[in-house]
This record gives structure tokens, sequence and C-alpha cells, in this order.
């Protein structure tokens, strides 16, 4: 329920912005993080960007959550 | 885990902090996210932590929490003529005595499931002429989100978008279970992400009135087993703080910006729990100003009359949630209530403690 993804931020335009990973494109939010810019990594939650990351940190997790996956295939 | 890995150093770690532990001390830790419940199910996290440490799933799940009021309202707003809900896709198979929100959409209602509060919006822009109801469940993490939307409702004038709220808060449920006698804890692991917005302020009465510890923790299985860690150093020295375990996402003073949109829109009030029954202001309701956009008050919906049903008889859903039971001590588990043909709601969210235990830890010690 709580759970958020961290993604890179594509594109911003306004408090909206193009959040993205390999294939994956989403649209969300960025009013409650107005001050991410693009190339930013952002944790996403229900369409909102909740919290700007530093970008080793969010390799590193995002590194964690495929080392996840594979084990979970 | 394989000798040799993270994962490995960190339990032989947590044995060696743990035989430092007075002799004949079991340490209670109670986590209270669904998603920490659901990673130490499926990592087996439970079993390989020596025998005088014990991991307990709190009211960690907001789904699971979600009241039979609470359900009987938003069932009654589905069969409404005119109205569309929208809803994250977990409240869908959540059993009320009346049913669910599932069987509700089987005999007709309109439901959709959205991801974010804004597709709800985007639902109300593309049907003018019908009523949009968000079902707005969730922690700290999740309200500010609902908060943002409701505001953007108001900045577009839309007049067919309203929000259910049955938002719940966690520092007051953990303050009601350390008030609670029959419960026995020695610290917590906190949810990461709802720390996320709220920072570390509003745990502090944990060591400051409580003498208790926490640890705001990461969701991977060595994120799970470093917060013990931390924890039963912090047991062994006798300093009991509130610390970030989970470093990347979480920040000392949290997401201001995201609480004071939450406190904007949103004002404490007093909510029911399932299973652990009415905690002051561990809910949240819509400010006044905002009123046009809170279904409860543009529906009128009254509390109903008659007897409050927590749960269905037998159901151990509450002392489940306060860790005063595991599962498998549930007359029904594995039976009556299986994911399946859920008899309660711990049952029926996969971030559920009863649903984590049936699926992941059946085959031991269960």
């Amino acid at each position: 329920m709580c759970l958020a993804v961290p993604l890179k931020v594509r594109k911003k335009e306004g408090d909206m912005a193009e959040v993205g990973l390999k294939g994956l494109r989403q649209q969300v939010s960025v009013a409650l993080t107005p001050e991410v810019k693009e190339g930013d990594w952002v944790l996403v939650h229900a369409g909102f960007a909740i919290q700007r990351l530093e970008e080793n940190d969010a390799l590193e997790t995002l590194s964690l959550l495929e080392e996840l996956n594979e084990a979970g295939n | 885990m394989r000798p040799g890995t993270d994962a490995a150093q960190l339990v032989a770690r947590v044995e060696k902090l743990a035989r430092r532990l007075p002799a004949g001390k079991t340490v209670h830790i109670m986590e209270v996210c669904g998603t920490h419940t659901h990673a130490i199910g499926k990592s087996g996290l439970r079993q390989l932590l020596p025998g005088n440490i014990r991991l307990i799933s709190g009211p960690g799940c907001p789904v699971c929490v979600t009241h039979d009021r609470e359900i009987a309202a938003y069932l009654d707003l589905a069969e409404r003529d005119n109205v569309v809900i929208a809803t994250f896709g977990d409240l869908l198979r959540v059993p009320g005595v009346r049913g669910s929100l599932a069987e509700a959409r089987s005999r007709g209602a309109a439901v959709k499931v959205v991801y974010s509060p804004l597709e709800a919006l985007q639902l109300a822009e593309q049907y003018w002429d019908r009523e949009i109801v968000f079902l707005a469940v969730g922690f700290e993490t999740t309200a500010p989100t609902v908060g943002m939307t409701v505001k953007k409702a108001k900045e577009k004038g839309l007049g067919n978008f309203s929000v259910l709220s049955m938002h719940k808060l966690v520092p007051p449920v953990l303050e009601a279970l350390l008030l609670d006698d029959q419960v026995r804890l020695d610290g917590f692991i906190l949810p990461g992400h709802v720390c996320t917005i709220t920072g570390v302020v509003p745990f502090q009465f944990l060591p400051r009135r409580f003498e208790k510890g926490g640890v705001i923790t990461g969701f991977e299985p060595c994120d799970i087993l470093q917060a013990v860690a931390m924890l039963l150093a912090q047991i062994i020295e006798g300093r009991p703080a509130v610390e970030i375990q989970y470093r990347p996402g979480v920040r000392p003073e949290g997401n201001p910006l995201a609480r004071q949109v939450m406190q904007e829109v949103f004002v404490p009030q007093e909510a029911r729990w399932r299973g652990l029954g009415q905690i002051a202001a561990s809910g949240l309701a819509l400010r006044e100003q905002f009123r046009a956009y809170d279904a409860a008050f543009r529906f009128s919906l009254r509390e109903p009359a008659g007897p409050v049903l927590e749960k269905k008889p037998g159901c151990s859903c509450g002392d489940i949630l306060k860790g005063i039971r595991i599962p498998p001590q549930c007359p029904l588990f594995k039976t009556a209530c299986t994911p399946a043909n859920p008899a309660g709601p711990c049952m029926v969210s996969s971030e559920g403690t009863c649903a984590a235990y049936y699926r992941y830890e059946q085959y031991r010690g269960g």
C-alpha cells in the first residue's frame, strides 16, 4: 500500500513530469516535490513524486529490486 | 541465506547481539508496514532470527484496518445511481458484513480501479455528468497525494468529484498499542515511506514517553535485519531512540511541503480501526473549506444505527493486529478463512499478516 518506486524524471512540465525506467514511461505529479529537475531520481507513490533521491541511492535501491525480481523468477 | 553474503553477516551480528540479552529475555519487535510484513514472510526472516527475538506484525496495512462502518458507507455510495467509485485495487475484496466492493460491482455498481487519486480526478473531468467518489485509504504516505488532488479539484472548480476519507495515522495507533496492557513490545520497525513524509519528529514520543526505540526501515530483507540489529543495540545499551536505517528514502525532516498540504486539506479526527476500535485523532477528515469535496458531507452519510460489529465471530484479527496472537492461533485460520474466502481483513490484502503467514509460513511452524 505504501510502496514507492524510484524512477528517473525525463521531462518536466509545470507540476507534471514524465518519469521512466527502461522502456516504461509514466506521467506523475511533482506538486509535492517542486524542486525536482529533469534527470533527477524520485520516489513515486500513487502517481506523485514524494521525495527526490540522490542518484547513487536510487540506483542501489533499483539493483536490489532487480536482484529480488531475478530471485523471484 | 548463503554464508558470506551481507545477509549472512547481518544474521551473525543479530545472533551475537541476541546473546548479550539478559537470560530469559525475549525481545518483541513490531513492524507496522504491510510491505515489511510481506518481505519478512517471503524471505523467511522469522525463522532465521534467534529464538529470543520475535517479529510481530502490527496494524501496518491500511486496507486491513478499514472499519466495517467505513465499508458499509462506501457500499452505500456504490449502490447509488449516478455514482462511480474510484478506488485502489486493494479495497475491492475487503469483506464487510454486507459484502465487498467486488460483489457490489458484480451486481452492477460502477467501480473503477485507479493507481492514483489524480486518475479519479481525470474520470471526473471525463464523466462530467456522473459523481466520481474516490475512496481514500492509506497512511501518511498517501494522504498528501489525496490532499493535493482535492486542492486541484477545487482549483479546477470540479463539481462532481469527492473523496471518502478513511485515512489513518501511524503514531496514534502505536501510542494506543503501548497503552494497552495486553501488548508487550520492546521496539518498532517503523514504516519507511510513511516517514518519507512525516520525518522523525512524530515518532519521538516512543523513546521520550515510553522508553521504546524505533528504527525507520527500508524494504529489503537486509534492511530489516539491519534494523533488528540497531534495535537490539539500543536495548542492550539502554538508549531507546528513533533512528533512520532507510537513508535514501527518508530525511529527518520528512517532506514538509507534503505535510503542509495534508494539514491544509485535512484535520485529525477520531477513527475506528478494524479490530482495534476507536482511537483519538488517528484519522483524517476534510476541513470545512473543502466540504464540497467530502463525500461523507456531499451524500449526507450517517453512522448506521445498531451495534458496531468489529469482526466476524471467531476472527482474531484484532489480537493479531495487536501482536497478542499469531495467525495459526486463530480458529478460522486456513479453515474458515483463506485468501480465496477471507473472513477477516488480515487475510484479504497480500500485505495482511494472515495472508503473509498463509502464503509463506504455512509449512513452517504454522
